[in-house]
């Protein structure tokens, strides 16, 4: 492999970490807020954008290729409307982008950033990956193993809420109950994050259990039934409301319950990728031992959650990595993991498998990953389950609201047809 | 009980009203309406429920009834009535069980959308997502193109004699397909059949998906207003099918039927639910901007000052004495004819605007002959053509000149403005922008992927809703609020439309939001410019488009800039071309007068047309007139057309013969000079054609000792390039290799019902096609005994880039063949996942892969064997590319031999295929250049510095192609890229880049299913106009 030759850019440097504010675009609100604390407690100073409207698109079209991915699109012409808006001193704000690997062309989105803040004239603002293994030196901004591990302790606490919040929200006797305990359990866990608890793992343990008991102990009356329906998708899409134009909300509005798998699976997925390829193609012996090691950790932590929510009785358990790739192996090989690879083909399974037989596949316009594991796959999981009710729902600047919600309502009325007798 | 279904689609809105206590279903239909809505949706909701409450008073007074809305149009008015939303798809598979209960599949097409459901196993139901094609609205516009009420386009279809091959993908597509067609002449009826063809292979091969809709005898069912209204559509579907498919009766009503039926017993009061919709305010919700103007004063300015961009006047009248020369300039566009006559000063004296009705050639006959019968004393010295029937012309009239319409539109702007940096034409259905550079054409933006933001853009919207286009226009000049629509396909566009009118958009406000969103589409889509700084200070716009003022003004308030608009901006590709036939007959004349011309191009600054007047005088004696038939010539004209087939090459190009009397003919629809000069291709300097040949050696090579069995290796994406390894590798291992055949649209349309997605690229759509031939081989006498196609996430690495992966596409394809394609399970299909990026692991791996392949009884392969197959496939693998970057070096030698331009044609190796490529190499070559391909170069000693993460093998080798061709004078680079390669959003801009720091010209092809070769050629053309004239500067 050659060394890097991809152009100069700005450095993130040790003085900026005390002088500059990072902006960082907001792809799971409770997630995302546990993760800023947890930057904050490393002595950053984090600020999750929420700017909307069609000043975000306008910009994306404006500085990125149209024919670009509609993630890439969205969160840069988000960062360029911000600094454009005139709320930051462009001399003392960095952004931060998540960096996929990957054949997928979404490692690219970081150039595409830098290129579109040059043309902006925002060149000086230094753009900081946030990736594991990155190949950048930006002396301020090191995501050191402890970072990572309180960060991905911070997921696993996301994907609790999200998971248990999903189930009991629609059912709830007294309407909010379930937000008013996030809000609440996102506050304590502030707190903790901040002063640096809530992050060894017995601590951590203690704190799912607690909080998978306060989900369950919401009264429920589930005398109407809803449609259950999950959602899979390109990872921005899938999640960010502003990408899929509050898709969860629709559903809620549709009297349906909303599954939408976690962030922790797709972290393992990213994560398990290497060492497989390794066993698939050849490599170094050594680096997989010591990856394995270093998953070994992590599977701790995703299991500490699947146990807590799996430990009250009626609640649907996010399944493990090794879980959803077993899911997965008769659909479609391990070794597509490009994008969301398998793991999309895999969520579909397991959503089906748990009784979500209605999905929503949510992906950009035209993104090449998903026109095989996405796509492809939904008329082999219907030969597989054939109760299969799967919709693809593209996202671009130019697909509205009423077209997707006609076709996401088609695919409620087929799954209503399906429950009757 | 009385439930009413109301049904509002895209364009009708429909309404059924059912009684629960009569006793049949037949007897239970008491009242049905349908008509069109021209998008006034409330309006019409309310006046179709007031009409119902009064037929129905009667018979239960004001007693409440049940009430439910379905389609589309209708969720705005069921949301904020609180009235009961019945999803469409689902309403028709309700009144389908109940009125044809032995359907089991049923297509229905409506105005914008297209759905198919089955009923069996279990319900499962299609829709048209995010392509209109195929649809009510595309044979609308369709027909509106050969100038026919959509019945006609059905009766005319019932009398076709061939079926060209149209884009079923998607309308925009389909658009560019027929208009050459029309405009080379070809019948009417053929053209028509052809639409409804495409229609019918878009539904089925974009909503079908694999599903097996036809033999299932009687069980088809179809509906809506297509195929109820267009019996010969049907027909195409039945044949299609292999069915005999139903249209029962009330085919148009199933969804408001089904809506009906679905009607809970909650109770509505009709007349007071009508009253409250027509006096529904909508709130201001949806997305506005600025208004265009906010004053009539501040329009007036604004006319005043475009105003000023006249054309010459004739500085005397000419009437039918004058007897100087004349010019003659033809613009024959995709939709109207354009022509005018310029006097010996350039001014304009006669001008002709018109449809062309399809067929272009009576209008300018009538022209000429006005000409002729006007200025009888006058001497016609030189004429000359563009345009899309720019060939048709020249030929039919005798014109002494063709020119690229590129050129013919600087030309007229330079008389506008001599100083002039960008050119900006939007006409019918195309945009064509390019920068001016040193006095040459340079960059040319056209829109190839979409015809929104175009003249029949604005039109088709205006005809929706019932305006006339100019009132249409006018009306968004004071819009307060006008919409903000963004910039994406007219389909995107019609919904976003809805959208708005469901939050309260008036027709002014949309009008202007549209103008907009042409402005838009063109800067950002098209010309993707991110400041106007980058479009210079000097700018013209042209093309009917542009004389819409609201276009106009959204235009320069978008760039922040003033531009020139000349007041015939709809005339400027003739007036070029009659300043062309001028300026050259004129040089023909004394060519020492070019040099002084392009001496006044410098000075002149006046915006009157330049250096037509200095060299008149003197010329006398050898005074030369124009080829272009005489008046009595024109007197005795006829045109015959003729369709037919090619059988020059495997292309089979759909071949429109035109004859005009006795002595010229035209040919038109072909791909390359074949048909026309009858000869052979001189041998080209192509290196696309070389790597054809070469891989063909491949195919063809037969394994005498073959003992382990034979494998078929599909010839599709990544194999194009590694068949030579696998081949050597197999074979030397003992088996006997099949490959499949290159493709041809047969291959595309064998292998069409098994796609699983739509908007993938083309060369992966083929895959499907390649396995379904080597399926058919599972029998003898060709045999195989399975089939390797394997799964490459790693590619070679060649040490041009930091990774060395292949597209998602080309790396996973193999996953995407055995999930879908279902004969694949009836043999032996090897797709697991192999790296040949590390030899060693490869020997070590490949032998457990392979196994399943060998034959039974056969022994399977040793490790020894295994090694010595590998080795022979790498050094296989190293001699073909070796004899590829040889050959290249030889080519480019010989052509700097023989001063010949390079072009660097770049894209993948599987580009070279023909059915992907449609012969693009070729028309290069004819155009008097060299062909290399990108892997045609030795690799660099690493990878070059890129703004963007350059992580793919085959990507990595445009980067080395674009740094090449930015390092040699003679070099020109074109990229192919594939439509849908999400990869190539990012190397396009990239290679673009490169090529343009070093002042030169990027341009890109796209290709798909079916190539707009007339865009093609424009911008082969545009290129060679420009590399020439950088010679000579």
């Amino acid at each position: 492999m050659a060394a890097s030759r991809t152009r100069a850019y700005v450095e993130f440097t040790r003085e900026m970490k005390d002088t500059h504010t990072i902006l960082a675009p907001n792809m799971l609100p409770v997630h995302f807020e546990l993760l800023c604390t947890v930057f904050e407690h490393e002595g950053y100073r984090l600020e999750l954008l929420d700017n909307e409207g069609p000043g975000v698109v306008e910009e994306g079209l404006r500085y990125v290729h149209n024919d670009i991915c509609y993630p890439a699109l969205l969160v840069i012409g988000q960062f360029i409307d911000a600094l454009k808006s005139g709320a930051y001193d462009t001399d003392r704000v960095a952004l931060m982008l998540t960096q996929t690997g990957g054949g997928c062309r979404a490692s690219n989105y970081i150039f595409l950033l830098r290129k579109a803040l040059a043309q902006a004239g925002f060149g000086h603002v230094p753009v900081v990956p946030l990736a594991a293994g990155s190949r950048e030196k930006h002396a301020g901004f090191r995501l050191t193993v402890s970072t990572m591990r309180k960060l991905i302790t911070a997921v696993a606490y996301g994907d609790l809420m999200m998971q248990m919040g999903n189930q009991t929200r629609p059912y709830e006797m007294y309407p909010g109950t379930t937000d008013a305990l996030r809000a609440r359990l996102v506050a304590g866990l502030a707190q903790q994050l901040s002063v640096g608890q809530g992050l060894r793992f017995r601590e951590l343990e203690a704190n799912l259990h607690a909080m998978a008991a306060d989900f369950a102990a919401i009264e429920l009356d589930r005398s109407i039934p809803k449609t259950k329906v999950g959602i899979v998708g390109e990872i921005y899409v899938k999640y960010a409301p502003l990408g899929n134009n509050y898709l969860e909300e629709f559903l809620h509005s549709q009297e349906c319950e909303v599954m939408v798998p976690g962030l922790m699976s797709f972290l393992m997925y990213s994560l398990t990728a290497e060492p497989y390829d390794i066993e698939l193609y050849g490599g170094s012996r050594l680096r997989a031992l010591v990856l394995e090691r270093f998953i070994g950790y992590f599977r701790r932590i995703e299991q500490a959650l699947v146990d807590a929510v799996a430990a009250q009785p009626g609640f649907i358990a996010p399944a493990t990595i090794e879980h959803l790739q077993e899911l997965s192996a008769p659909v479609i090989s391990r070794g597509v993991h490009m994008g969301e690879g398998y793991l999309l083909t895999a969520e579909m399974v397991e959503l089906i498998e748990n009784g979500y037989p209605n999905i929503v596949v949510a992906q950009p316009f035209g993104c090449l990953p998903n026109h095989i594991v996405g796509k492809g796959m939904v008329g082999k999981l219907k030969s597989l389950y054939p109760q299969t009710n799967i919709v693809v729902i593209d996202y671009d600047p130019g697909a509205t609201p009423v077209n997707q919600h006609n076709r996401i309502k088609l695919m409620l009325a087929v799954a209503r047809e399906n429950l009757l007798p | 009980m009385i439930r009413i279904g109301l049904d509002v689609g895209s364009t009708t809105i429909k309404c059924v009203v059912l009684d629960d206590d009569a006793p049949a279903a037949v007897e239970q239909l008491i009242f049905s309406a349908y008509e069109r809505h021209y998008a006034r949706i409330q309006e019409k909701t309310a006046e179709l429920l007031a009409c119902v409450a009064r037929e129905l008073a009667p018979r239960i007074g004001s007693e409440p009834v049940a009430l439910a809305i379905a389609g589309s149009a209708g969720m705005g008015v069921a949301e904020t009535h609180n009235i009961e939303f019945i999803q469409e798809v689902y309403a028709t598979h309700k009144a389908t069980q109940r009125l044809v209960p032995e359907a089991r599949v049923v297509i229905e097409l409506g105005g914008e959308d297209a759905k198919i459901i089955f009923f069996e196993p279990s319900l499962d139901v299609c829709m048209n997502g995010t392509c209109a094609g195929g649809t009510g609205a595309f044979i609308d516009q369709m027909a509106t193109l050969l100038n026919v009420s959509p019945d006609e386009l059905g009766e005319l279809a019932l009398a076709h004699e061939k079926i060209y091959a149209i884009a079923s993908r998607c309308g925009v597509f389909a658009k560019t397909d027929i208009q050459p067609l029309i405009n080379q002449g070809a019948r009417k009826e053929d053209i028509a059949a052809s639409i409804l063809h495409a229609v019918a292979n878009q539904t089925i091969a974009g909503l079908a998906q694999g599903r097996r809709i036809g033999g299932v005898e009687g069980g088809v069912v179809y509906l809506g207003g297509p195929l109820t209204f267009l019996p010969a559509l049907r027909t195409v579907f039945d044949e299609k099918l292999d069915t005999t498919g139903t249209c029962p009766e009330n085919s148009l009503l199933f969804v408001a039927y089904g809506a009906a039926l679905l009607a809970d017993d909650t109770r509505v009061d009709l007349a007071g639910l009508a009253e409250s919709i027509a006096h529904f305010a909508g709130g201001e919700t949806y997305a506005h901007t600025a208004p265009l103007f906010t004053s009539q004063a501040e329009y007036d300015a604004f006319c005043v000052r475009h105003d000023r961009a006249t054309a010459p006047a004739p500085t005397e009248v000419r009437d039918a004495t004058y007897s100087g020369d004349l010019y003659l300039g033809v613009d024959a566009g995709s939709t109207t004819i354009k022509a005018l006559v310029i006097d010996d000063d350039g001014a304009i004296i006669d001008t002709l605007y018109e449809t062309n009705d399809g067929n272009p050639v009576p209008a300018v006959r009538t022209f000429l002959q006005r000409i002729y019968a006007n200025w009888p004393q006058a001497t016609l010295r030189g004429a000359c053509a563009t345009g899309y029937g720019e060939a048709l012309i020249k030929n039919a009239f005798n014109l002494d000149f063709g020119i690229v319409e590129t050129m013919a539109h600087f030309y007229a702007a330079r008389a506008f403005d001599p100083q002039v940096e960008f050119i900006i034409d939007i006409g019918g259905q195309d945009i064509k922008c390019f920068h001016i550079r040193n006095g040459a054409l340079d960059n040319l933006f056209l829109n190839e992927a979409c015809s929104s933001g175009c003249g029949s853009f604005l039109q088709t919207f205006a005809a929706a809703l019932d305006v006339d286009i100019e009132q249409f226009a006018r009306l968004g000049l004071f819009a307060e609020n006008p919409v903000d629509l963004g910039s994406r396909c007219t389909v995107f566009m019609n919904s976003s439309v809805k959208q708005a009118q469901k939050e309260g958009a008036t027709l002014a406000d949309i009008s202007a939001g549209l103008s907009m969103s042409v402005v838009k589409n063109a800067l950002y889509k098209v010309i993707r410019t991110t400041s106007p700084e980058q479009l210079g200070a000097h700018i013209v716009v042209q093309g009917g488009t542009f004389l819409n003022d609201a276009v106009l003004r959204a235009f320069e308030r978008e760039i922040g800039r003033e531009v020139v608009r000349p007041s015939i901006a709809g005339l400027m590709g003739a007036y070029g071309c009659a300043l062309y036939a001028h300026e050259h007959t004129r040089h023909r004349l004394s060519s020492s007068c070019g040099a002084t011309i392009r001496a006044h191009d410098q000075k002149q600054v006046a915006a009157r047309p330049i250096g037509l007047h200095s060299c008149l005088h003197g010329v006398s004696s050898t005074r030369h007139l124009s080829s272009t038939i005489s008046a009595a010539e024109l007197e005795a004209f006829t045109q015959t057309t003729e369709p037919t087939t090619c059988t020059l090459c495997s292309n089979s190009c759909a071949l429109v013969v035109s004859r005009f009397g006795f002595d010229r003919t035209f040919i038109g629809g072909n791909r390359c000079e074949r048909p026309i000069t009858g000869a052979s291709h001189a041998p080209h300097l192509n290196l696309f054609a070389y790597k054809r040949k070469l891989i063909d050696t491949y195919r063809t090579t037969h394994n005498e000792q073959a003992f382990r069995g034979t494998v078929g290796i599909p010839l599709v994406l990544n194999n194009y390039e590694l068949l030579p390894f696998w081949h050597t590798f197999f074979t030397t291992l003992g088996f006997e290799v099949v490959t499949s055949t290159p493709s041809t649209r047969a291959t595309y349309l064998a292998g069409q019902h098994t796609i699983p997605s739509d908007t993938v690229c083309y060369p992966a759509k083929l895959a499907h096609g390649h396995i379904e031939e080597l399926l058919s081989r599972l029998s003898p006498p060709q045999w195989i005994d399975g089939i390797f196609y394997p799964c490459m996430h790693f590619n070679v690495d060649e040490g041009q880039s930091e990774n060395h992966f292949n597209c998602p596409i080309v790396a996973y394809y193999p996953e995407t063949i055995a999930a879908n394609v279902p004969g694949v399970t009836e043999t032996t299909f090897v797709h697991d996942f192999v790296g040949i990026h590390r030899s060693q692991d490869f020997i070590r791996r490949i032998g457990a892969i392979i196994a399943p392949l060998v034959a039974s009884g056969a022994s399977q392969p040793s490790t020894a064997e295994i090694k010595t197959a590998a080795r022979a496939a790498y050094a296989e693998l190293d001699r073909y590319v070796t004899k590829i970057r040889t050959h290249a070096q030889d080519i480019i030698v010989q052509a700097r031999a023989e001063g010949m331009p390079i072009i660097a044609l770049c894209g993948r190796p599987y580009h070279i295929d023909p059915e992907v490529c449609h012969g693009i190499d070729r028309l290069i070559c004819e155009g008097g250049a060299a062909v290399i391909s990108e892997d045609a170069l030795e690799p660099a000693s690493g990878p070059p510095a890129t703004h963007t993460l350059n992580q793919w093998t085959y990507h990595a080798r445009l980067y080395r192609a674009a740094q090449f061709a930015a390092e040699h004078d003679d070099v020109h680079l074109i990229q192919l890229v594939s439509f849908g390669c999400g990869l190539d959003a990012i190397t396009a801009d990239e290679v673009c880049e490169t090529i343009e720091q070093n002042g030169k010209i990027y341009t890109q092809i796209k290709i798909d299913e079916i190539t707009n070769t007339g865009a093609v050629k424009i911008r082969l053309r545009s290129l060679f106009a420009a590399i020439k004239q950088g010679d000579t500067y």
